[in-house]
């Protein structure tokens, strides 16, 4: 296979590098077609994925399998939606630069990078290529300083984080001779057995990619980076960056580390019951929805690593379910969330949806449609998501983390509902601006998907099927 | 012999200045640590037979990087001391997390096994000694890693955008040279004998220039007639 | 067991060595033979016979730091071309070809740093 395996990274680089050009050259601000520009790239990125053939390419370092393709179309979907989310936003709010959403191609170029990684060395490279956008879209609102902050704290404890995976990359280089993951895969075989050192190795790659994910005990950063980075920013922090995170750790610990799953499986059980008991616990007191929402996402990150634990092709299956019904999930409360204005401001307590369902309907029905899916409240698509994992956990004997699982989504629910009752049972508050159209074409089509999931919910399911088979296989 | 006292020799000064970058009081005195720091594991690397990656260590990090740190170090009025305040509150916690990393360092340690090919691999990282280490370095950096080569530079690239986006401010009031502007000035500046000793107001020349006449103003009155 | 190519940065060794020994016995030789007499009035600051006005620290200007970043860039190309230059002749078309796709790259950066001024000092 010749470097033309990687045609959709390449057009989306050259892409970029044509549309920064283009963006620059102007004396007038070209935030608007530069977003149109990025978002059409991404949908001919997709297409390009879409049609990739299955291989290995330049040099062992690029991998396209079902599992990468899958996972790269998640990816760009959630890049393309932020994108569109965050036109009206920024203007609103004196940010309409157009490196904006160029940044976030370049981090999406990242993620498709990560997703294909065959290699701890592309791994790495593209881990980075998808991180350093990613600190300074979060650090975007310079006027503002919990912007600064959390760009700051984004950048410095991921910086320490890639530190982390690198070493424990070079750990397992020195055991194994070999960066390449079909390599890595021949080399520890569970024949040979594998020492301390290896061990570490894993742990500390895991470490390093657990912080990307915002898996418990490395998810400090989250609640302060998703307060205080610009909602669209956090609306694509929550979607498209764990995506691709979630896909490199499952790549990683089942293809060249498959054999040692007994070494990694507790680490992963032990990250997820972290995950979902914090997730649970920690937003029940919280004010502020977007720390709110960055609580439940560490709360569905623990969800979606059950399906890793378990570690079997049904346990994949769970894992690429709930990423792609929860990246719509997300995405639609993230409209939502960016769409709270009031006389042109932006708000962002709990408090402030109060009233909803008498001021806006619309949005309050939609809202109440995603908490309740979050809450895993069938027959919406969250509720199918949960029952996937559950059951793969269930299936493979993993009972203490279904039972966990299961209480903390008890809890959870909580706080979902307790939007809900807010948006409807509360006095108004003071009526929101209406929301604009993308806003609400995101919400609509976000809604509509978590609604009617249940009626044919066959083509998630046989791709993500197809998906954890090329995994495995 | 010499290879080995040199490697203690310059182990002992990194490990000994990396100890002073973090205890040191003051932050400038800590940068000069780091330098020092970074030119014995230069002189490591050197040892270990990574000449490319020794010379870039030294052009790169203490050119450039420690550079930078001394610009922030000694721009930014930082008050240290209030920074190194909570330095005793954590020490406790610090403590327990460096020992579990070294307790780990310790396992790494008591696994180490040595490939059988070890020894010759460690010895001859080169490709005979007729090629230098950057030549080897380039025989496969541009070939077999281009996709990682690519990498960088699109990270590289990034780097620059960030950059510019977080710390450019457009200033108004500043008065900036448009080198198109005034390469495409002609006929408009004209060069004038004056006599020796007349000032410019005698050749009429005004300094400041006259307003520019205003355009008549619009009166809508004569359009009001029309539409009714 | 040192190896040939090790063995021609011994010079290096030796020259670092004698430095050292020589800064080493200047600054000794001060410490043991010079008269010591330490007195604050030494060390303190003055203008022209006065205590100092004001700090003279002025407010930190953000762009210093912007061009050491795109400095650091600019040098990290420099790095990668140093390989490239010394083994041109073994890497045929494909390598040079994939050296200009990164050097166009960064040009984009440049293009990019150019026209929104960040390369203007004032």
């Amino acid at each position: 296979m010749t470097w033309t395996l990687a045609l959709p990274e390449l057009v989306l680089a050259i892409a970029g590098l044509v549309i920064l050009v283009a963006g620059v050259l102007p004396k007038q601000e070209t935030f608007f077609p530069v977003s149109m520009a990025c978002i059409g790239s991404l949908l001919l990125a997709a297409v390009l994925v879409l049609g990739q053939p299955e291989g290995t390419a330049l040099g062992g370092h690029y991998v396209a399998d079902d599992f990468s393709g899958f996972m790269k179309l998640l990816a760009i979907g959630g890049a393309a939606i932020g994108i569109l989310l965050s036109l009206d936003y920024n203007t609103k709010e004196g940010l309409g630069r157009f490196e904006f959403p160029l940044l976030m191609l370049l981090a999406t170029i990242g993620m498709m990078v990560m997703i294909s990684a065959n290699d701890l060395l592309s791994l790495y490279l593209g881990l980075e290529l998808l991180s350093l956008p990613l600190y300074v879209i979060a650090a975007f609102n310079r006027d503002s300083a919990r912007s600064a902050e959390a760009g700051l704290k984004y950048f410095v404890l991921g910086a320490l984080a890639s530190g982390l995976l690198l070493y424990g990359s070079s750990l397992v280089y020195g055991f194994a001779g070999t960066t390449n993951f079909d390599r890595l895969a021949d080399a520890f075989s569970a024949d040979s057995g594998v020492t301390a050192g290896v061990v570490v190795g894993i742990v500390f790659v895991i470490a390093g990619l657990a912080f990307k994910v915002s898996a418990v005990p490395f998810h400090m950063w989250t609640p302060d980076v998703y307060e205080g980075a610009p909602t669209p920013v956090t609306a694509f922090f929550a979607a498209a960056p764990k995506v691709a995170a979630i896909a490199l750790l499952a790549r990683v610990l089942v293809g060249p580390f498959g054999d040692l799953a007994g070494q990694w499986q507790q680490v992963i059980t032990l990250v997820s019951l972290g995950s979902m008991t914090l997730g649970g616990f920690a937003a029940i007191g919280q004010r502020n929805i977007k720390r709110l929402m960055a609580y439940s996402s560490i709360g569905h990150v623990g969800y979606a690593l059950m399906g890793l634990a378990v570690a079997n092709d049904v346990g994949l299956r769970g894992l690429l379910v709930y990423m792609a019904i929860y990246v719509a999930m997300n995405l639609g409360t993230f409209a939502v969330l960016i769409a709270m204005r009031r006389k042109g401001r932006a708000v962002e307590q709990v408090e402030d949806l109060a009233g909803l369902g008498r001021t806006d309907l619309g949005t309050a029905v939609w809202m109440a449609v995603f908490m309740f899916s979050m809450a895993g409240i069938p027959p919406l698509a969250g509720f199918f998501g949960k029952l996937y994992v559950f059951l793969a956990a269930v299936q493979a004997g993993f009972w203490t983390l279904a039972v966990v699982g299961v209480l903390t989504s008890v809890v959870s629910a909580y706080y979902y509902l307790r939007i809900v009752k807010v948006m409807f049972f509360d006095a108004p508050a003071g009526a929101l601006d209406p929301a604009p159209a993308s806003l609400t074409v995101v919400m609509a089509a976000s809604g509509l998907f978590t609604l009617f999931f249940v009626l044919w919910p066959a083509p998630l399911l046989a791709a993500a099927q197809a998906a954890a088979a090329a995994l495995l296989g | 012999m010499i290879a080995a006292l040199a490697f203690y020799l310059f182990a002992a000064i990194l490990i000994a200045s990396a100890v002073m970058v973090v205890t040191a009081r003051n932050p400038v005195h800590s940068v000069l640590f780091l330098i020092l720091a970074f030119f014995n594991a230069a002189a490591l690397f050197l040892i270990a037979g990574a000449e490319f990656l020794a010379m870039i260590l030294v052009i790169v990090y203490v050119g450039a990087v420690a550079v930078l740190f001394l610009f922030v170090v000694m721009m930014l009025d930082i008050d240290f001391a209030r920074l190194r305040e909570g330095f005793q509150r954590y020490a406790p916690i610090g403590a327990i997390i460096g020992g579990i990393l070294f307790l780990e360092l310790l396992l790494v340690l008591s696994g180490w096994s040595f490939a059988d090919q070890a020894d010759d691999l460690r010895l001859s990282p080169n490709p005979g000694a007729s090629v230098t280490n950057a030549a080897a370095l380039g025989r496969i950096l541009y070939t077999d890693y281009v996709y990682l080569f690519q990498l960088a530079g699109l990270i590289l690239l990034v780097a620059m955008i960030g950059a510019i986006v977080l710390t450019h401010r457009e200033r108004a009031g500043t008065k900036r040279q448009d080198i198109a502007v005034q390469v495409a000035r002609s006929g408009s500046v004209v060069l004038e004998e004056v006599p020796v000793g007349a000032g410019i107001k005698a050749l009429g020349i005004r300094r400041p220039p006259e307003p520019e006449a205003e355009p008549p103003k619009v009166t809508h009155d004569a359009h009001h007639g029309g539409h009714h | 067991m040192t190896q040939p190519l090790l063995a021609e940065y011994f010079p290096i060794l030796v020259f670092l060595a004698i430095a050292g020994g020589i800064a080493l016995a200047m600054v000794g030789g001060s410490l043991l033979l010079a008269r010591q007499k330490p007195n604050a009035e030494k060390l303190s600051a003055y203008e022209c016979g006065f205590e100092p006005f004001d700090d003279t620290r002025r407010r930190f200007d953000v762009r210093f730091y912007l061009v050491a970043i795109l400095f650091i860039i600019f040098d990290l190309e420099v790095a990668f071309l140093f390989p490239w230059a010394v083994s041109l002749g073994g890497i045929g078309w494909f390598g040079f070809l994939s050296m200009i796709a990164f050097l166009g790259v960064l040009t984009v950066g440049f293009i990019y740093e150019w026209r929104k001024g960040a390369l203007d000092w004032e």
